[in-house]
């Protein structure tokens, strides 16, 4: 492999593990506040045909993403009253949640736009396009540096470089605010928290707004910068592989970004070296790479390497005594 | 008293969710223009109204109701086994392996061990995240959603390699022989002088689906295991001081599960397909949650459970004919509907429902 294919394969890679990136953190903040979510899959898909469709119609990528957010935050507190206010399953509520955005969006795409679900494909400002920092084609020659910087970290779109922009917030929001205390608190100990006079059913609902928020974006990304439309079933699991990648990442920011950089060049891989030779023994085939994430999280969650520790109130509703 | 009438818990309530679900999907098919009674009628029609509707509806109600009852024994232990849609696609390799492997001269005896292909295969799937359940804990929801993707990436590997049919662009393998096919309702109703679709691909595998399901019964209400199981589902602590070992029990649940999905491949592999496919699960594992959810993990409760989510289906492929602007993806909007009432939502009708039947009984006592 010389060094341009290799530029290639990380500039695949980052564009792929953005979206991973968005619901990994997605998924943090709600597990961190004691709220499973496996609908981070549905969460994404609305978003992602929400967005293509209202880009299409306002002719604006970046209202596509609000209105994405919007309609990911829908399912973010369906998913809060059902689990936080209700007490419901949390594992049957995502699952659902994830059933009825697969129907809805084609249900709705079928409805809108008579082409099986497809939107129509968005031109111009409806999409994200990629922007060129400065320099960028000045500095091509360059040796190394110069193909680093002009293919791997300029030329993407705005939502990448946000993506990689709200890792460190997040980080300084969990871990270095009082708000970010009380919500790692309600996911390891609700009634300490509800003890010193702090809403537990308050502090959930405000980390799945984040988490609506963040699958939003995850879901636009796919329909207006990854793709220029959005197509049925497009999350194509990516949901699941971020809920992975937040195990990986053992629940914490900064790792989610490297398990989302690791899945997302394991996918470049698949894309682009289906086949892999080791050495002239073995052929690595294509669904291997492709398993690969999810075989590593079952090693990861067996404790064979590493050791997963979870919020400890994870996935228990909490029921104030009274 | 100071609780419900025992039917309001079993009939009312699922009746008065089912209700809010259908009123809710009525709602998305009047936003898109179109009539939601003209939808019912026409899905009720697809499903019932001849007999290759019914036929059709029956074969999916075989699906969910080893898919149901699977996701029953597990939840049974308190187990969350999500991974179905695995266990069954794992299933199917083992049903094909053994129809296969063997030139069959008649399907009774290929029948006996395709079931026992298939449910060791699909118990095979399980028993590694249930193995990781018991001994280190890992949580079982994630490992059997991660053993799902696994599992698909496993069949498309094998049906593009060693499985596939020679010369051949489609990733399946070639058909069973004669004598592993089952008989349709349409060949088993003949004799009797019933005419019975011959398109539908309802067949035996409905009589072993509900065969199953009184086997199920048997066991958890019957049997030692049955107790040991739903005694750990109550109270895993309780059964550690009566002596009984929480990885015996969660193990064997699993694997009763894992083998029960396994044998949806003897409905869509052997019964339908006569040849092993690509994604023939079809998302029937996880709907087998909703029919369990829906059933309220009885067996009989999930055979009705089952018949109304096959109806469904039916009904909305015939949409697709006489309704071209609605989706048939529409059914998966009602299916969820009816889990998030039936299931995530349930205290927001039990809650008030409780509470005024107390009120009521007070007033009558």
């Amino acid at each position: 492999m010389d060094f341009l294919q290799l530029i290639l394969t990380l500039d695949s890679t980052v564009r792929l593990s953005v979206v991973l990136l968005f619901a990994c953190l997605a998924g943090l903040f709600s597990e961190k506040s004691g709220v499973v979510d496996i609908g981070l899959e549905g969460k994404m898909l609305i978003s992602a045909f929400v967005a293509a469709a209202v880009a299409y119609e306002t002719g604006s990528a970046w209202i596509g993403v609000l209105a994405g957010c919007a309609a990911s935050l829908i399912f973010a507190m369906i998913h809060g009253v059902a689990s936080i206010i209700y007490r419901g399953d949390q594992i049957i509520s995502g699952v659902a949640l994830n059933f009825l955005a697969s129907g809805l969006t084609i249900v709705l795409g079928h409805a809108i736009y008579k082409k099986g679900g497809q939107t129509p494909t968005l031109t111009g400002n409806a999409r994200f396009t990629e922007i060129t920092l400065p320099f960028a084609d000045a500095v091509r020659d360059v040796p190394v540096l110069g193909p680093i910087y002009s293919e791997l970290i300029s030329g993407q779109t705005a939502l990448v470089y946000l993506a990689f922009a709200v890792v460190p917030a997040v980080w300084f929001l969990l871990y270095r605010t009082r708000f970010g205390l009380r919500l790692r608190a309600v996911g390891e100990n609700p009634s300490s928290v509800d003890t010193a006079g702090i809403s537990v059913v308050g502090m959930r609902f405000k980390a799945l707004f984040f988490t609506g928020i963040l699958c939003g974006i995850a879901g636009a990304y796919l329909s207006t910068a990854q793709a220029a439309f959005f197509g049925r079933e497009m999350s194509a699991g990516r949901g699941y592989i971020a809920l992975a990648a937040l195990i990986f990442a053992n629940w914490r920011p900064l790792q989610a970004m490297g398990a989302s950089l690791l899945f997302g060049l394991l996918e470049a891989i698949s894309n682009l070296y289906p086949k892999i030779d080791v050495f002239g023994v073995v052929t690595i085939p294509v669904q291997f790479t492709q398993a690969l994430p999810y075989i590593l999280t079952v090693v990861i969650l067996a404790g064979f390497i590493g050791k997963a520790s979870p919020p400890r109130s994870v996935g228990v509703p909490y029921v104030k005594e009274n | 008293m100071d609780k419900m009438p025992r039917w309001a818990d079993v009939a009312l309530i699922p009746l008065i969710n089912i209700l809010l679900a259908f009123i809710l999907a009525g709602l998305v098919v009047l936003a898109i223009g179109q009539n939601p009674f003209d939808m019912v009628y026409f899905m009720i029609k697809g499903a019932l109204g001849s007999t290759r509707g019914i036929g059709y509806t029956l074969y999916y109600t075989t699906n969910f109701i080893f898919t149901g009852l699977a996701f029953s024994v597990a939840m049974h232990a308190k187990l969350f086994n999500i991974g179905g849609e695995g266990q069954a696609a794992v299933g199917g390799i083992g049903a094909a392996l053994v129809l296969l492997a063997v030139p069959w001269p008649h399907w009774t005896l290929a029948l006996p061990f395709a079931v026992i292909g298939a449910a060791v295969f699909g118990a095979g799937w399980a028993a590694i995240p249930a193995y990781l359940q018991a001994k280190r804990g890992s949580h079982i929801v994630i490992t059997t959603i991660m053993f799902n993707f696994i599992a698909g990436a496993l069949s498309i590997y094998l049906l593009n390699g060693v499985l596939k049919k020679p010369d051949q662009q489609a990733a399946e393998t070639r058909q069973f022989g004669d004598g592993a096919h089952l008989p349709t309702f349409n060949e088993m109703l003949s004799p009797f002088g019933i005419e019975f679709s011959k398109s539908a691909p309802v067949n035996f595998s409905f009589v072993l689906a509900i065969a199953a399901a009184v086997l199920v019964w048997l066991l958890i209400w019957r049997t030692r295991l049955g107790y040991d199981i739903r005694a750990f589902g109550n109270s895993e602590n309780a059964t550690a001081y009566a002596g009984i070992s929480s990885v015996r029990v969660t193990i064997i649940a699993m694997l009763i599960s894992g083998g029960l999905s396994g044998l949806l491949a003897i409905n869509v592999v052997m019964g339908e397909a006569e040849r092993l496919i690509l994604n023939f699960v079809e998302g029937a594992g996880f709907m087998g949650i909703a029919v369990a959810l829906m059933g309220r993990n009885h067996p009989f409760g999930i055979v009705l459970a089952a018949f109304l989510f096959g109806m469904l289906n039916q009904g909305g492929f015939e949409l697709l004919w006489e309704m071209p602007g609605i989706s048939r993806e529409m059914v998966l909007v009602i299916q969820a509907l009816i889990i998030i009432f039936t299931g995530a939502l349930v205290n927001m009708t039990r809650d008030p429902l409780e509470r005024f039947f107390i009120r009521m009984n007070k007033r009558a006592g």
